[in-house]
């Protein structure tokens, strides 16, 4: 499965290599887009000294790891949530006839370098703020914990948000609203919005995984909503149970699976 | 090699009240055995494709049972996909963006074809389509016998024991049909494939197929020889007029059933 995808995604990265200009220009402009959203939390701090009782590094902490995990999640499986495209245009069926699982050809399809350009960008942010937190050792751990928990919560939604596709063939957006909303959402500290969504986005759609909880531990602070203090360490299995829930949901979309006529 | 037992398979279409359940295939039963090579005809919309989407694991039956090449068709698609070749003459399953040879060479890693067969297959295939001329063309920019050909071939590198066509000389001038039937004839000759064809061309089917299966409004109507399909009819009838009154269950120009 690996292997697969490596090979796909390599063999769809030399393909698109044969327009390096159109390729730099997408690397750039995305790169570009994604610095807008920091230099806007630079202008919050510019007028306030805190977000929701956060410090700049510390936003810049939040902001870098959820944007680090989506795009990672982005990069690798994002491709995922155009299946109705594929199943519009009738090379789902194409993929559903090879030997490979149709999951991976559609993570893989048209793999290029572009999707590099958000990494690149959550790079340069988590590069500023660690250093200025001075996180002590023993808490940094968790760091590239909470950042792989954050790929699978990502692209479970992802993953999901396809699922939905074999009902909704028409409706892609429904399921973009929860991926890039879910992006939005984990780029502020959570206590700047309102207990009830704070409490939706732990218990249901678990966001707060994806870089609240754990970094409260990291940044050792207390709970604003006064939540178990266990929560901080339960980012795996949250990402487990989501990612279970997620591959369920492809399999049984596959299952119902109509295509398309003629 | 193919065993379908009273499959079928049907489709909510609409909304609210204009909701309705299309019967693609009904009470489907035939079995194709190891070398046959079988046309499968029918008008537009008579349930041919999905047929074969349910032959070769896309889509599942809502009843009945398949078996292909041993194998449960939705249960085991992938392995079942190891020893099918499919080729649908409406879309590519080569990639789009990718030249020729490198989808050759894709399909090689997922099928996991040893790389000396491959070589020999691939220049032995390559020889008889003619690929030699646009091997480094992106699959977007072939025309679209050049396309099939390509297309063909990918289907057979992992020298599959049963090849399911549907349409493949769809849109194909003279030439290119010509060659494609001669190629399909030779390889269930020589090399024993079996082969189930759908086509409109009765051209196709009088070349290439000693049996005929015939369907219609997701029903078989008819399935035998070629020589048992002319003897429906009277005597001096061509095929096409045959197979026009057996579409229609009666006189040629009686309005099809709802
Ligand atoms: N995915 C689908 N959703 C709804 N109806 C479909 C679908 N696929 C096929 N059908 C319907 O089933 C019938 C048979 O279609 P098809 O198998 O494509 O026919 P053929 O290939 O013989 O032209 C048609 O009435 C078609 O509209
Ligand atoms: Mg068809």
């Amino acid at each position: 499965m690996v292997r697969t995808y490596l090979l796909l995604a390599w063999t769809w990265l030399r393909a698109s290599a044969q327009y390096p200009v159109s390729l730099a220009m997408m690397v750039l402009g995305s790169f570009a887009v994604n610095a807008l959203d920091v230099a806007a939390i630079w202008i919050i701090f510019q007028h306030t000294g805190s977000l929701g009782g956060f410090g700049l590094a510390e936003v810049m902490f939040l902001y870098g790891t959820a944007d680090m995990s989506f795009a990672l999640a982005d990069t690798l499986f994002g491709n995922v949530d155009r299946l109705s495209h594929h199943i519009r245009s009738g090379s789902f069926d194409t993929m559903l006839i090879r030997p490979a699982s149709a999951f991976v050809q559609m993570a893989t399809d048209r793999f290029s370098v572009h999707r590099f350009g958000r990494l690149a960008q959550s790079a340069v942010v988590l590069g500023i703020a660690l250093p200025r937190l001075g996180l002590p050792w023993e808490r940094t751990w968790m760091v590239p914990l909470m950042i792989a928990c954050g790929v699978v919560i990502f692209a479970a939604i992802f993953t999901l948000g396809g699922a939905l596709q074999f009902l909704l063939t028409d409706a892609p957006e429904v399921a973009n609203a929860f991926t890039y909303g879910g992006s939005a959402l984990t780029q502020y500290p959570l206590s700047v919005y309102g207990e009830q969504l704070v409490r939706g986005v732990t218990f249901v759609v678990p966001l707060a995984f994806v870089n609240w909880q754990p970094a409260l531990y990291v940044l050792d602070r207390p709970d604003p909503l006064g939540l178990p203090y266990w929560l901080r360490f339960a980012a795996p299995l949250a990402a487990l149970l989501l990612a279970l829930a997620a591959a369920l949901a492809w399999r049984a979309g596959i299952r119902r699976y109509r295509s398309t006529g003629s | 090699m193919i065993e379908v037992d009273r499959a079928g398979r049907s489709f909510t279409v609409g909304r609210g009240s204009a909701r309705r359940t299309v019967h693609a295939v009904r009470d489907l039963s035939f079995t194709v055995g190891a070398g046959e090579f079988v046309g499968y005809l029918g008008p537009n919309g008579a349930g041919k494709s999905t047929t074969i989407k349910m032959l070769t694991g896309v889509l599942a039956p809502t009843s009945g049972r398949l078996r292909v090449a041993g194998l449960d068709p939705t249960r085991r698609r992938t392995a079942l996909a190891r020893r099918i070749g499919v080729v649908f003459g409406q879309r590519t399953t080569l990639w789009w963006d990718l030249p020729l040879k490198d989808s050759f060479q894709l399909i090689r890693y997922l099928y996991k074809v040893d790389r000396i067969d491959f070589r020999r297959r691939l220049d032995e295939l390559a020889g008889l389509l003619d690929l030699g001329s646009f091997m480094d063309t992106p699959v977007r920019q072939l025309s679209l016998g050049q396309r099939m050909r390509g297309d063909v071939t990918a289907a057979l590198l992992h020298d599959p024991a049963v090849l399911v066509l549907d349409e493949p000389t769809i849109g194909l001038d003279v030439v290119s049909k010509a060659a494609m039937r001669d190629f399909l004839r030779r390889l269930n000759a020589e090399r024993g494939t079996t082969v189930l064809l759908t086509t409109h061309d009765l051209g196709d089917i009088e070349k290439l197929c000693r049996r005929v299966m015939l369907i219609d409004h997701g029903r078989l109507g008819f399935d035998g020889t070629l020589d048992e399909l002319r003897a429906t009819g009277p005597d001096g009838d061509s095929l096409e007029e045959v197979v026009a009154r057996l579409y229609t269950g009666s006189a040629p120009g009686t309005p099809a059933p709802p």
